[in-house]
């Protein structure tokens, strides 16, 4: 645990909830509040720039670093459920494929093969187009597509759990299935899930940002990430900070998922550890 | 053993694609949103509205729908694009070669660049060197084609503006192509100006689908070499006397490539997928971008097609990648 890439990644992430959770305190402005008088003054230190919006403004006047700290709900939103979700739904399911027998599990594994047959991008094109526009889409989505990973992982390291001594001392002691399953197997493949689902949660943010981008995610009067990027990215000739400040933003937030997650699996795993 | 393998993964891929089109009628025709509510004018009555909705046959039973539109696509009929009164055969024919274009060029400048840092930091193996490039290397793999795409913009269409920022060729050099594929066609036939300009357009959008494919291809064939290169074979021409360079290229690479071209062919579909945004960002006229605004213009019979059109890449990819897997890997080419 004492992993510096975990304290630095994790230390950010932390930071980043406390920023969006307290975000009308934190923001300097009203994200939404428009000046039709400063629009595109550039950020503090350039010439020009106006006192008191430090990233400077938007096309509309609005103060990006307030946008900037409010799109983080969004963002850490999308991740934390839509990442819980694909997790909870699949572990589930790879606890039952891995510990319930032959039958059960030629057919989620078959449900496995079948659905991760089917890219990730025709998926999510096709559900967008079903299920409409908004946040509750963009996490559909993310479960829909996405449980599979951890379906696959948590099958293959119940299986090996199942056929460890300490499983088959408790089906001995007479334990019943439940239990054994609940109570022995799910600890020892907690480690795992941990770095699967902070990895998931990267993916989340970048999934939830290329959908608001395009305009398939929260209506364009909620501040998100993607949203600011797709305005920056019109006018990126006369204010790139509009583009460049959330795109910071968001590169930072998954790497520091992703290598929160790698560092994870390092410290997390007994084998890897010594 | 190889014609049997063809044999078994165009069958399989048949499957696939029959699953695929049905899975994808299917849903498109379950949805609440209603495609011709939104192509009409406000001022549309009823009669208008059941006019529009017998002309693209969505007044038919479902089974009916479903026996017509696969009767078409067996005839090469995929119907016609609502929002843009052109076959979809049509427009897809007239998108695909852009995106084709881009995705190989992408796929070459990965693997150039991935292949080279690898043999680069096997070189470097024990040094400050690599352990420079396995922290960038960490870092690139989290960064997806979206962000890259994004940073280039930033790079090199503001901070130092060389390269343009949108489509695939200036305008007025558009002109006397005889077929679709503007890259391949100028570099054949010699125009080499405007090859440099289809280039400079394609750098950015092609940077940014390499780049992590790039970095995967970094991490595990730099791995498969550092193991190889322990190898009796390799210590053996050391022995000879071969160089350090020679030994890497000519005794190592050999016997570490193979996980990495599968590997490759892995994410050369997730490649093609990033395509999508990648042209969206850059107003690339491909079918990834077409499929965006398919999407949002709702228009069911080119969603239909693209979606199958896409599957199709992928699955060829793949029994591309296998035959490849296949003929390179001598226990599997004798059986």
């Amino acid at each position: 645990m004492r992993d510096p890439k975990v304290v630095c990644a994790g230390g950010f992430i932390l930071l980043l909830i406390v920023v969006a959770i307290a975000a009308p305190w934190v923001a300097p402005k009203d994200p939404l509040a428009q000046n039709l008088l400063m629009t595109t003054t550039p950020p503090a230190g350039f010439p020009d720039a106006e006192p008191g919006f430090l990233l400077g403004t938007d096309g509309l006047g609005r103060d990006v670093l307030s946008r900037v700290i409010y799109g983080a709900r969004v963002s850490l939103t999308v991740a934390f459920v839509a990442a819980g979700l694909a997790c909870l739904i699949g572990s589930l399911l790879g606890l039952l494929a891995g510990f319930l027998g032959e039958l059960v599990d030629a057919l989620i594994s078959r449900l496995v093969d079948v659905w991760m047959a089917f890219p990730p991008v025709l998926l999510s094109i096709l559900l967008i187009a079903v299920i409409g526009t908004g946040l509750h889409s963009v996490i559909t989505a993310i479960v829909v597509i996405d449980w599979t990973r951890f379906c696959r992982v948590v099958r293959t390291e119940t299986k090996s759990q199942a056929q460890m001594d300490y499983v088959v001392a408790a089906r001995t002691i007479g334990f019943s299935r439940p239990a054994i399953l609940f109570r022995e197997i799910l600890p020892n493949v907690v480690p795992v899930l941990i770095a699967l689902l902070t990895l998931e949660m990267g993916i989340a943010v970048v999934v939830e940002a290329i959908l608001s981008f395009v305009g398939l995610s929260v209506s364009s009067d909620t501040p998100t990430w993607g949203g600011m990027i797709a305005e920056g990215r019109q006018i990126v000739h006369e204010a790139w900070w509009v583009l460049a400040a959330p795109l910071a933003a968001l590169f930072a937030t998954v790497v520091a998922f992703n290598q929160l997650g790698d560092g994870l699996a390092r410290s997390l795993d007994p084998v890897l550890r010594r | 053993m190889l014609i049997a393998i063809v044999v078994n993964r165009v069958a399989m891929a048949l499957i696939t694609l029959a699953g695929v089109a049905v899975v994808v009628f299917v849903l498109l025709r379950v949805v609440p949103g209603d495609p011709v509510a939104m192509m009409i004018s406000p001022g549309a009555g009823p009669a208008d509205i059941a006019a529009l909705k017998a002309h693209y046959g969505l007044d038919a039973p479902l089974l009916t729908q479903f026996w017509i539109w696969i009767r078409g696509i067996v005839a090469g009929d995929f119907g016609t694009s609502i929002t843009l009164h052109l076959y979809v055969t049509e427009v897809l024919a007239s998108r695909l070669p852009a995106t084709l274009e881009l995705a190989i060029l992408a796929l070459l400048v990965a693997v150039a660049l991935g292949g080279g840092i690898a043999v680069a930091g096997t070189l470097m193996r024990r040094t400050a060197g690599e352990t420079a490039i396995d922290g960038l290397n960490s870092i690139m793999l989290a960064v997806p084609d979206f962000i890259w795409a994004l940073a280039l913009v930033l790079i090199f269409a503001v901070a130092l503006p060389v390269l343009p920022l949108t489509g695939r060729i200036d305008p007025d050099l558009a002109q006397g192509f005889a077929t679709r594929f503007y890259l391949a066609e100028s570099i054949v036939t010699g125009r080499f100006a405007v090859a440099g300009n289809i280039l400079s357009h394609m750098a950015m959008p092609t940077l940014a689908l390499a780049l992590p494919l790039a970095a995967v291809i970094v991490r595990l064939l730099k791995q498969s070499l550092k193991e190889a290169m322990v190898q009796d074979y390799v210590l053996l021409a050391r022995i000879k006397g071969f160089r350090e360079l020679r030994l890497v290229l000519q005794e190592a690479l050999r016997n570490a490539v193979g996980p990495t071209i599968a590997l490759t062919g892995v994410q050369f579909t997730f490649l093609v997928g990033g395509t999508v945004i990648v042209e969206r960002i850059f107003a690339y006229p491909g079918i990834g971008n077409l499929a965006i605004d398919a999407v949002i213009n709702r228009d069911f019979p080119l969603i239909q097609g693209l979606v199958l059109l896409f599957g199709l890449i992928f699955i060829l990819i793949n029994i591309a990648v296998d035959l490849t897997v296949a003929t390179l890997n001598p226990r599997l080419r004798h059986g």
